[in-house]
């Protein structure tokens, strides 16, 4: 790899989701007013803007609603990946979020995919949030 | 509080496109003034006239208070000035804007550019990165997604949902082509055909570079001012009949759907101001920064049916004299010029020209009502105006 691919930017919204990452684990923020889980994490829910928010686990099970084949890398840390998938995974708690579908299959995956899942390094101990096939449809 | 009508209040009284394609010894400060001279002139007015000025933003020439930097550039001093950036969706807002103004007696005369050198004003390279940032920094950026990735995933998502083909997006490249080489001033000069759109280098997979929009030196301007001002100048004034705008997200993850979109209730928004409905438009100018976005556009327009618009193209009924309402008579983002904002600008300039008449092979016969519809973002920012020959 010549560049390095980029590492997660750190916030005051995000520091908890990442440190999550660190560790493993895949964390949204639900809203204690409303219900209402959501992605991106925010200083409020989106939904009913309480502030009364709390990070929960996801299972990190969803499905593909959509997906991409990039054959062009928009920049050279990307390069030396293509063909890579980039896809908007919906999540089993119900938000949406954009990842890497990763593993030997996945220029196989399809809308309606299954994927779970996975931590890839990005380098210092940090990590972003990826996904794998995880066999059948959602 | 019940809305303002602005119908039949403003005119687009001057149009111009500055020269298109490679210009290397152009700035896209001057893109902007050669664009603006052009439009000054057809309208047969003064610099002194201007008393507002609006632009948009700027990737080659990212100028803080580019409004400001404009007007200082042009010698201008007006009552009235901003740099709006809603994306693409910018030149539609500022005629939303400028109206705004001129019906509040802010200001008489507005002069609305837009333009950028973005074809020699920066690598190839330095232009897909910053492309890149329109991604979201924290959470799509990471994983190498690109501007056309996210259109390639609205376009999977269409043609799942309602069995749109690639050969239907490719005849969109296609027929605009055909369009722009119609047009004197259109960066693309050479004929396209669907099979070579299919053929070329992909991109996103289902889109390829022929499905992308191109990448410009351009500017682009018109002048607006009061319906009675207009009725004394000397081009034949462009009548704002009705305009809305709506937004739902910036970043696609956020997208409330991949497949329904604000475009629908800005629509709407500019059909009841006018009183009219799809049924009553002559030409349309959709925002086509990729091939399935006007395929979207004239759905949520009313062009055709929801899930029809790949039809539409592939059926010819967008071409002109195909019989139906015919898109991009210039030649779109794809084949007749795109630079940042300027891209939708020129749906506008072209739907003022043709209600003014006389663009031969190109012109639609009989137009009378235009409708433009620009869009910003990923599908995320809209604004649809009605333009007339007379008022509504
Ligand atoms: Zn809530």
């Amino acid at each position: 790899m010549t560049e390095t691919l980029p590492s997660p930017v750190v916030n005051a919204d995000s520091a908890p989701y990442w440190q999550g990452a660190r560790e493993g684990r895949l964390l949204i923020r639900r809203c204690d007013a409303c219900g209402q889980t959501h992605f991106m994490p925010r200083h409020l829910c989106p939904a009913c803007w309480s502030a009364d928010l709390r990070w929960v686990e996801a299972t990190g099970r969803g499905t593909v609603h959509s997906f991409t084949i990039i054959r062009r890398a928009p920049l050279a840390a990307f390069a030396p990946r293509v063909p890579y998938v980039v896809a908007l995974i919906d999540l089993e708690e119900g938000p949406r979020m954009m990842a890497n579908i990763l593993g030997d299959d996945a220029l196989d995956t399809a809308i309606g995919d299954a994927v779970a899942v996975c931590f890839e390094d990005r380098g210092e101990g940090a990590a972003v949030p990826q996904f794998r096939r995880a066999g059948g449809r959602g | 509080m019940s809305e303002t009508s602005l119908r039949n209040r403003v005119a687009i009284v001057g149009v111009g496109e500055s020269d298109i394609g490679k210009v290397p010894g152009m700035t896209g400060l001057g893109l902007n003034a050669q664009a603006a001279k052009r439009a000054l002139d057809d309208a047969g007015l003064k610099p002194l006239d201007i008393d507002g000025l609006l632009t948009a933003y700027s990737f080659t020439e990212p100028y803080f208070m580019l409004g400001s930097v404009l007007c200082e550039y042009l010698g201008l001093q007006p009552r009235f000035n901003a740099s709006l950036v809603v994306g693409g969706a910018t030149p539609a807002v500022m005629l939303k804007h400028a109206a705004e103004a001129i019906v509040a007696g802010q200001a008489e005369v507005v002069l609305v550019t837009a333009g950028e050198n973005r074809a020699t004003g920066q690598s190839r390279d330095q232009a897909v990165a910053a492309l890149t940032a329109v991604g979201h920094p924290y959470f799509e950026q990471p994983y190498g997604s690109s501007i056309p990735g996210f259109y390639a995933m609205i376009a999977r998502r269409h043609m799942l949902e309602y069995g749109t083909t690639r050969e239907q997006m490719a005849e969109v490249a296609a027929t605009t082509r055909r369009h722009a080489l119609l047009h004197p001033n259109a960066h693309m000069k050479a004929p396209l055909t669907r099979e070579q759109v299919l053929a070329a280098k992909p991109i996103a997979d289902p889109l390829g570079m022929l499905d992308c929009c191109l990448i410009s030196d351009a500017g682009g301007a018109f002048i607006v001012t009061s319906a009675e001002r207009a009725a004394d100048l000397r081009a034949k004034p462009a009548y704002l009949l009705g305009i809305g705008e709506f937004h739902t997200h910036e970043h696609i993850m956020c997208a409330p759907s991949l497949t329904e979109f604000g475009a629908t209730r800005s629509g709407a928004a500019a059909y009841r101001m006018a009183g009219l409905g799809p049924a009553d438009i002559d030409v349309a100018e959709l925002y086509d920064c990729f091939s399935i976005v006007p395929i979207i556009e004239a759905e949520e327009l009313g062009l055709c049916p929801r899930g029809e618009g790949g039809r539409y193209w592939l059926d010819g009924r967008a071409a002109i004299g195909g019989g139906a309402v015919p898109v991009n008579t210039h030649g779109g983002m794809l084949s007749h010029a795109h630079a940042g904002a300027a891209g939708g600008l020129f749906g506008i300039v072209e739907a003022v020209r043709q209600l003014r008449g006389g663009l031969g092979a190109r012109q639609v016969e009989g137009a009378e009502i235009a409708l433009v519809h620009n869009e910003g973002g990923i599908l995320s920012s809209h604004c649809t105006m009605l333009l007339g020959k007379d008022k509504a």
